[in-house]
């Protein structure tokens, strides 16, 4: 069997001896009274829905047990995001000749706190797929974990085994899919707070690899397909340079340097 | 124009804008933007921002309309006032500066106006930007108006010390179209002053149309109904009464109005 991707750091659940129960989460496990086990049981039944949502009540949320629509916001406080805390700034994407980058600063702000100085905010979710993402810290990388796990389970569950080819999620279906996870969020009311940028390579019917894609997805589940795309104050300084300079058959290195000039701009201009 | 709630006073026109400005080897170039905005109406669709202050220096005006008008106009009277007690001495833009700026201070920005004012005088080619508050700062190049972030961005890849003038206006150019087309609030056409400081001044209204409607208006087919040529009724009988010559006051009478 092939090694799991470099950057993984979760086990198959195909390779554990006890694998976790339906209704896992990566929470400690709290005790368990009557009430809860039929909290439970109404959770298992959800677990599709849990699933969508990231993890049951939200990254966010405080430890407690399984946000029930009765119970849990009454007696945790507020178990919702309301505002960003570590926030990640712009991020730009460009679809040039033959592919699609994308660029972005390596600062995380705490408030007016310049707090960490080399975050990664740009990361590769799987072999045809980078996701580039601003606003809160924390839950960009909740997503990337999410989407890496999703990356592992397709490539290591039965049915990518007996499959030479088309297992692997291409960026245009990572898109669609973060669209309902953030518009699912969003619907309750506890968002994952980011402005993604999804880069990659899209899927032709036959499997082969097609068609260089960019698209964004917002905390609200707002989904926008384009040949460039900035997130942020970058939408503000950097769209109408890009939009200005693009044309279809920008080279890669012609394609840098523009994502440079706009960051540039953004380096002197944007707070 | 623009009513934002029963009841309560319509919104002020606003001219959500792009007004830009730019210190060159021999001068300072101003450009601006046409759009007048009500809310999310637009008012007019070529209205004028770039404000004669001086025979050598100019202003463009952002924020509430009437209080950019008002307000230069009122303070180019006041050069004007001034160069007259001066024996005629050219007006400096410190001057016009500090004028603006005292008067925005007094009325703690319940004056909406948002000025970046250019211009050349005796100590060589000047740029301000002046908020409604009255702050100000001078600078090489400087952009205001909702369309400010598009322009800046067209600035900071394309400004340079020393350019000359043929670089500058279409660098201005570019900036107020970035704002005119990536900006809800700046649109229609692009104007241009440049100042130089050799004393010649060329404004250019309309130096660029990229949203002209006129060739579109041209091509719609109307009916020959719609226009009517003189000549198409025939005239039957023509008559002429002259009014009558010489009334004077005594033909009028007069009645008490009932108080």
């Amino acid at each position: 069997r092939e090694k799991p991707p470099e950057n993984c750091c979760m086990a198959p659940w195909s390779l554990l001896s006890n694998p976790p129960s339906a209704d896992y989460r990566p929470y400690p496990a709290t005790t368990t009274t009557p009430l809860d086990l039929a909290r439970r049981a109404a959770a298992a039944f959800l677990f599709l829905l849990m699933s969508l949502s990231l993890a049951p009540g939200g990254a966010s949320a405080s430890r407690a047990p399984h946000p029930n629509a009765a119970a849990a916001a009454a007696s945790a406080g507020n178990t919702r995001t309301t505002r960003p805390i570590v926030t990640g700034t712009s991020v730009l994407g460009i679809r040039y000749k033959d592919g699609v980058m994308l660029a972005a600063d390596t600062l995380c702000s705490y408030g007016s706190m310049a707090k960490y100085k080399d975050a990664r905010r740009l990361e590769r979710v799987n072999p045809k797929t980078l996701i580039g993402g601003g606003g809160e810290y924390s839950d960009f990388q909740a997503i990337v974990e999410l989407l890496r796990r999703n990356a592992l389970e397709d490539k290591c569950t039965a049915d990518s085994l007996y499959e030479e080819d088309g297992a692997e999620e291409c960026a245009r279906e990572v898109w669609n899919y973060l669209r309902a996870v953030m518009y699912n969020r969003r619907n309750k009311m506890n968002p994952l707070w980011n402005d993604l940028l999804v880069a990659g390579y899209g899927q032709n019917p036959d499997g082969t690899t097609g068609e260089p894609f960019l698209g964004s997805v917002d905390k609200i589940g707002t989904t926008f397909e384009d040949d460039v795309i900035a997130t942020g104050f970058g939408a503000y300084l950097a769209t109408p340079l890009l939009r200005e300079k693009w044309r279809a058959d920008l080279e890669e290195g012609e394609a840098r340097a523009l994502l440079e000039d706009c960051l540039r701009g953004l380096f002197y201009r944007d707070c | 124009p623009g009513q934002s709630k029963a009841g309560s006073l319509p919104a002020a026109m606003k001219t959500g804008t792009t007004i830009v400005g730019l210190v060159y080897k021999d001068g300072v170039v101003l450009g601006a933007d046409t759009r007048a905005t009500g809310g999310s109406e637009v008012c007019d669709t070529n209205c004028e921002k770039i404000h004669y202050i001086a025979p050598n220096i100019y202003c463009c005006g952002a924020g509430t309309a009437a209080d950019t008008e008002k307000t230069t106009e009122l303070i180019s009277s006041q050069m004007e006032l001034l160069r007259m007690n001066m024996g005629g001495a050219q007006s400096r833009l410190a001057t016009a500066c500090t004028l603006l700026k005292r008067m925005l201070f007094r009325y703690q920005g319940q004056i909406g106006a948002a000025l970046v004012l250019g211009g050349c005088d005796a100590n060589g080619p000047h740029i301000y930007q002046i908020y409604p508050h009255g702050s100000t700062a001078k600078l090489p190049y400087t952009t205001m108006g909702s369309g400010s972030l598009a322009a800046m961005s067209v600035f900071e890849t394309g400004w340079s010390e020393d350019m000359s003038e043929g670089d500058a206006v279409e660098l201005v150019k570019r900036a107020i179209l970035a704002g005119i087309f990536n900006d809800l609030g700046s649109g229609s056409n692009v104007d241009t002053c440049v100042i130089r400081t050799d004393g010649t001044v060329t404004t250019d209204r309309g130096a660029v149309k990229p949203n002209d409607v006129a060739p579109l208006r041209a091509r719609i087919n109307r009916s020959r109904l719609m226009t009517i040529t003189p000549g198409t009724t025939a005239v039957l009988k023509t008559t002429f009464t002259p009014a009558r010559a010489g009334v004077t006051l005594a033909d009028v009478t007069v009645t008490a109005m009932e108080t």
